[in-house]
């Protein structure tokens, strides 16, 4: 495995930098989501308008460099998506690290959270990328119910 | 030391013989497991290729041969921490599985509402939450005895938590975090003295250093095989005679009966009264390759090799900028364990980044979450030494360490 591939510049750049890293004030759905093997822990904040958008999103909480830059990638991308849409891409991300979708075209949508496509050849990273989105999976599904 | 050569000794593993990633492998990982020698693994396919029978029953050759070895097997671990007779050896999985066999057995028999178990803050998860569960269904209480800041024990801190009501003392001889090596002849004889029976938990402290169950005056002793040379799957309670007796059986079924009415059951004797199911006799007999192994080389030679290793690599680590140890710091009553953190790395894109040099160690919070709490460590990396290591490897290790917060974007 080629530490090139897995530490790129962007990966790094979004897990030390902050600007999704903040308590969001009006939040009205948050959700955590926990690797308790290795100490990844983070806590999703989400402010949903009555149509369903996603106005805004934030994360805290600690964990590796990985797991802490796809939660700040996956925010980038969903804000201002509806939640239907967040879903969708949720979905194709996990697919993706799965190997279940491996074309580059299909998985455009995704933007940057592309970066994460070779996490799939290191079965102990896996959890670390994919916790963000089940986390945004779990998070939208709770909005449903209440 | 006498006639100990660390890299004629490697050539017994063929798992350490081999390249990782392109890398020699430099394996760091041994209080999670340990490799196995060839002896061991020959032992193992020899027990199948020959005999192979379920033992305990039947007449025939195959049979006997297979009850004879795996009772050969009983006799070596008895001799190995000295018990007074093989029936109180138990095979059980693990140590785990010994820890949950007294906590069932003995804890569900003999702890009352109000009675006290005490354990260490520093113990593995195995050693905490088969207590919480009986606490839970009895209403007893489960109290820590707490570290100083050395990660030792203080006598006074131990004699305020084991009290009259204390019935349960249970403690690692060696923390797996921490590696400090705990007085546990002395907190025996307290917990003795205040009517409490003491656990040994020793997964850690059996295969690096002599251990016998007489002079500790423990009441039960557990460990597992694999960490020590053996196969997985194999380990060890040890409990007094006249405990083991007193207590009703764990797991109930063939073996280890002696009547069985349509509602009724009478039980055999020790040890089979514990042992359920056919047995592992091929980990039993690698677990006796495996004691055979360690003794050859020695408990002496074992002890140098890993304390020359554990005081270098306390001394390279102390080096580096960024690097918190947790553990002590002077080698007396101390293992080869070594935890660390690295300033702004997370445990686990250490290990990744380690990974590509080779080296093998282990991130998390090594089953030992309360004392990471107590530490305020969410998570850490640990390397943890057998004779088979050297000092090139540590050396390696170092190198490796010196590139992580380079890959992570730091600049020193």
């Amino acid at each position: 495995m080629n530490l090139n591939e897995l530490y790129t510049e962007l990966i790094l750049e979004h897990s030390q930098s902050g600007h999704n890293r903040k308590h969001l004030d009006h939040a009205n759905c948050s959700e955590r989501g926990h690797n308790p093997s290795c100490g990844d822990d983070i806590t999703l904040e989400l402010i949903c308008d009555e149509e369903g958008t996603i106005k805004d999103a934030s994360f805290t909480g600690s964990g590796c460099a990985i797991s802490q830059a796809s939660t700040s990638i996956m925010i980038d991308l969903i804000k201002g998506k509806s939640k239907e849409e967040a879903e969708k891409l949720a979905d194709i991300f996990i697919s993706m690290i799965k190997k279940e979708i491996t074309d580059d075209e299909e998985l455009e949508v995704l933007e940057d959270a592309i970066v994460f496509k070779n996490i799939s050849n290191m079965p102990p990273r896996v959890k670390c990328a994919v916790l963000s989105w089940h986390t945004l999976k779990e998070a939208l599904k709770n909005k449903e119910k209440s | 030391m006498k006639g100990f050569n660390v890299e004629e000794i490697r050539k017994d593993f063929p798992t350490l013989m081999q390249k990782v990633n392109g890398k020699p492998l430099v394996y760091l990982d041994n209080a999670a497991t340990t490799h196995k020698p060839i002896s061991v693994l020959n032992a193992m396919q020899d027990y199948y290729e020959k005999f192979n029978a379920n033992p305990n029953r039947g007449a025939h050759f195959l049979g006997v041969s297979a009850t004879e070895l795996y009772e050969n097997a009983r006799e070596r671990v008895r001799q190995f921490i000295n018990a007074k007779s093989a029936r109180e050896i138990i095979f059980t999985r693990n140590a785990t599985e010994s820890l949950n066999l007294i906590a069932y057995s003995y804890g569900m028999k003999f702890i009352d509402e109000g009675d006290e178990i005490v354990v260490l803050i520093s113990e593995h998860h195995s050693n905490i939450v088969p207590w919480q569960k009986i606490a839970h269904m009895k209403k007893a209480i489960l109290k820590y005895i707490y570290l100083n800041h050395e990660y030792r024990l203080d006598m006074e801190e131990v004699q305020t938590k084991i009290t009259d009501r204390t019935k349960i003392v249970s403690l690692a001889q060696m923390s797996n975090v921490l590696g400090t090596i705990f007085p546990v002849k002395e907190i025996a004889e307290y917990a003795h003295s205040k009517g409490a029976i003491a656990i040994v938990d020793g997964a850690q402290s059996v295969p690096h250093m002599k251990v016998d169950v007489q002079d500790l005056n423990t009441d039960f002793l557990v460990f597992s095989g694999h960490k020590m040379l053996g196969p997985m799957g194999i380990g060890v309670l040890y409990g007094k005679k006249e405990l083991l007796e007193k207590m009703p059986p764990f797991l109930m079924g063939g073996d280890m009966i002696e009547y069985v009415e349509e509602q009724t059951t009478t039980f055999a004797e020790l040890p089979r009264k514990f042992e359920a199911g056919t047995p592992n006799v091929e980990g039993a007999v690698g677990l006796k390759a495996a004691i055979d192994y360690i003794e050859e080389i020695g408990f002496e030679n074992i002890n140098e090799q890993e304390m020359e290793l554990t005081a270098y690599a306390l001394e390279r680590l102390r080096e580096m900028p960024h690097v918190k140890i947790y553990g002590p710091i002077d080698l007396k009553d101390r293992g080869g364990v070594i935890t660390f953190s690295l300033e702004g790395c997370h445990p686990h894109d250490v290990s990744t980044i380690v990974d590509t040099c080779g080296v093998a160690l282990r991130a998390g919070h090594h089953c030992a979450q309360p004392l990471m709490k107590y530490l305020k460590a969410p998570a850490t990396s640990r390397i943890s030494f057998y004779f088979y290591n050297t000092k090139e490897e540590v050396d390696i290790f170092i190198d490796s360490l010196k590139r992580v917060r380079k890959w992570l974007g730091y600049e020193s």
